[in-house]
């Protein structure tokens, strides 16, 4: 799912100076199992704050709430009243949740707390890793389940560069190489014959963001 | 002949091919590529022109390729999938040919971190491979990626392409070349090879899959200058080995450098006697000067003059 980190406190801090009086928005999804923007965090930063700013002698009220799933509008109206009450929201669920909240409350400024990073997974307690880039057209089944376009640092589509050794890529010696972990999927498979295949290039600028943002459409579920 | 560029010709012809390397300056000092231009002409049938290698930003690899020329040598442009798109890559063919370039190397590019811009946004629209199979597009098709639309004019290239059997995993490294030669890709430049044994046993993969005699393969060589570059190449660049017995040599040489050429004038005529291997690719970085004395002692000269 969606990964998150908190931004730095200065950088916090430096939004909110013309503040009184904030809400602090969390989310009860992604971010609250990456531990970035779950209402743990909402407590943490939030008394984080006061403190720093009593110490300044600029007191701030923070108002705090962790809305299940700060990108559905239905969770996101939830806030009404206590958005009606403060003069700015500082939210820490993702950028999609930022911009929910942006949509539907046109007069209250709303900042983002966390940099949204990546489409990752639990590799070990603590320990995140990009796997997925939303590239539109999924190449999973060609590289044996391992993508190479969020875990090859050139999106390598036809195997690996003169960089990977030992299973580890040059840029980030503590990542695997993706063209090592394919090669050794597909072996294990006896799906070599796979990687012999040239994928061709890619339509980025028809399935990829590269056209403005990518829209669903479902009429069957319209109401 | 695809091109009648000299270094088709000479491949053609099955002659022995020696290629140069030559690394633009970092600016628009074109005393630089002269002087380089000049320690290696007569010496090597072609000279590659990097495309800003070690992602260092340099003279364009057109623009110096295009000096080249006008010097009097044959350049093989570079060129890196690293840092343009499908629609740079192409006017940039466009251009380059109209130059009068024949050959180019079709690369994916050392990774923008380890150079001088490290803040830039990597490119990758298309990887080496898809780069070769959009230049024969090009040039046998007579249209751009994508076979629709019609280039005005003729797009001859000898398109290269580079291969690194010392990179993991070993085994894949033949199926890469095998899809390169899909591709459509005409010569081989190999990464610099020490580990005889290994780049024996990756050659021998090649020759199974009959890839020998559908793409003429040069070997690559550097000379090492000194024990702490044999010792700083092996350690800190992934997919160079260089093994032990060799560090040893150079490092407890009286005079390293001497060595060095000595090695690499070996490792050139051992490298001739394997079968497929078609030519050699010197790459003497920043060393120019050498590759005469390389060619000489290796028994490569006087180049072959062919029509």
């Amino acid at each position: 799912m969606i990964k998150a980190e908190q931004k730095p406190m200065d950088e916090i801090l430096k939004y909110l100076v013309p503040y009184n009086k904030i809400l602090l928005s969390g989310c009860g999804a992604c971010v609250t199992v990456c531990h970035a923007g779950g209402g743990k965090e909402v407590g943490l930063l939030a008394s984080g704050l006061r403190m720093a700013r009593k110490k300044i002698g600029k007191p701030l009220e923070v108002l705090e709430a962790t809305p299940a799933r700060q990108c559905e509008p239905e969770f996101a109206l939830e806030l009404t009243e206590t958005i009606e009450k403060v003069e700015a929201v500082l939210s820490i669920a993702c950028g999609v949740g930022v911009q929910t909240l942006v949509r539907h409350f046109s007069k209250t400024p709303i900042f983002p707390g966390i940099n949204t990073t990546f489409l990752g997974e639990t590799v070990t307690h603590g320990f995140w890793e990009e796997r997925c880039q939303a590239c539109g057209n999924c190449v999973l089944e060609k590289t044996g389940g391992i993508c190479p376009i969020s875990r090859c640092a050139k999106q390598l589509f036809n195997g690996p560069c003169g960089g990977s050794s030992k299973g580890k890529c040059e840029i980030k010696k503590e990542a695997d190489c993706a063209w090592q972990l394919i090669y050794d999927r597909l072996k294990a498979l006896g799906q070599l014959y796979k990687i012999e295949e040239i994928i061709p290039a890619r339509r980025w600028g028809v399935e990829s963001r590269d056209s403005g943002p990518r829209r669903i459409v479902r009429e069957d579920l319209k109401v | 002949m695809k091109t009648g560029s000299n270094l088709e010709k000479i491949l053609t012809k099955g002659l022995f091919a020696v290629t140069g390397e030559l690394g633009p300056p970092k600016g628009n000092d074109v005393s630089v590529v002269k002087r380089k231009a000049d320690l290696l002409r007569g010496y090597v049938d072609a000279v590659n022109i990097t495309d800003n290698q070690t992602a260092i930003v340099r003279m364009s690899s057109i623009a110096a390729s295009s000096l080249l020329i006008q010097m009097g040598l044959e350049p093989v442009m570079q060129m890196t999938t690293r840092d343009r798109n499908r629609i740079a890559m192409q006017s940039d063919i466009f251009g380059a040919t109209a130059l009068g370039i024949k050959n180019m190397l079709c690369l994916t590019g050392d990774h923008h971190t380890f150079g001088n811009q490290v803040d830039s946004k990597n490119v990758h629209d298309l990887d080496s491979i898809q780069l070769i199979d959009c230049v024969r597009m090009m040039r046998d098709n007579g249209t751009l990626l994508g076979g629709e639309e019609k280039i005005e004019g003729e797009i001859k290239l000898f398109i290269g392409a580079a291969e690194n059997p010392f990179a993991d995993p070993f085994e894949f490294r033949a199926i890469r070349l095998a899809k390169k030669v899909a591709a459509g890709v005409d010569f081989i430049q190999t990464q610099c090879i020490y580990d005889m044994n290994r780049f024996k046993e990756w050659m021998k993969m090649v020759r199974d899959r009959g890839l020998h005699e559908k793409v003429h393969i040069l070997a690559g060589v550097t000379p090492l200058k000194s024990g702490g570059m044999a010792r700083y190449m092996a350690k800190n660049v992934s997919g160079i080995i260089i093994p032990d017995e060799i560090i040893d040599r150079i490092v407890k040489a009286k005079k390293p450098a001497e060595e060095g050429v000595k090695l690499c004038v070996e490792q050139i005529q051992e490298l001739r006697e394997i079968e497929g291997i078609h030519g050699v690719h010197i790459m003497a970085i920043e060393w120019e000067q050498m590759t005469s004395k390389i060619t000489e002692m290796a028994g490569l000269l006087p180049r072959p003059k062919v029509d």
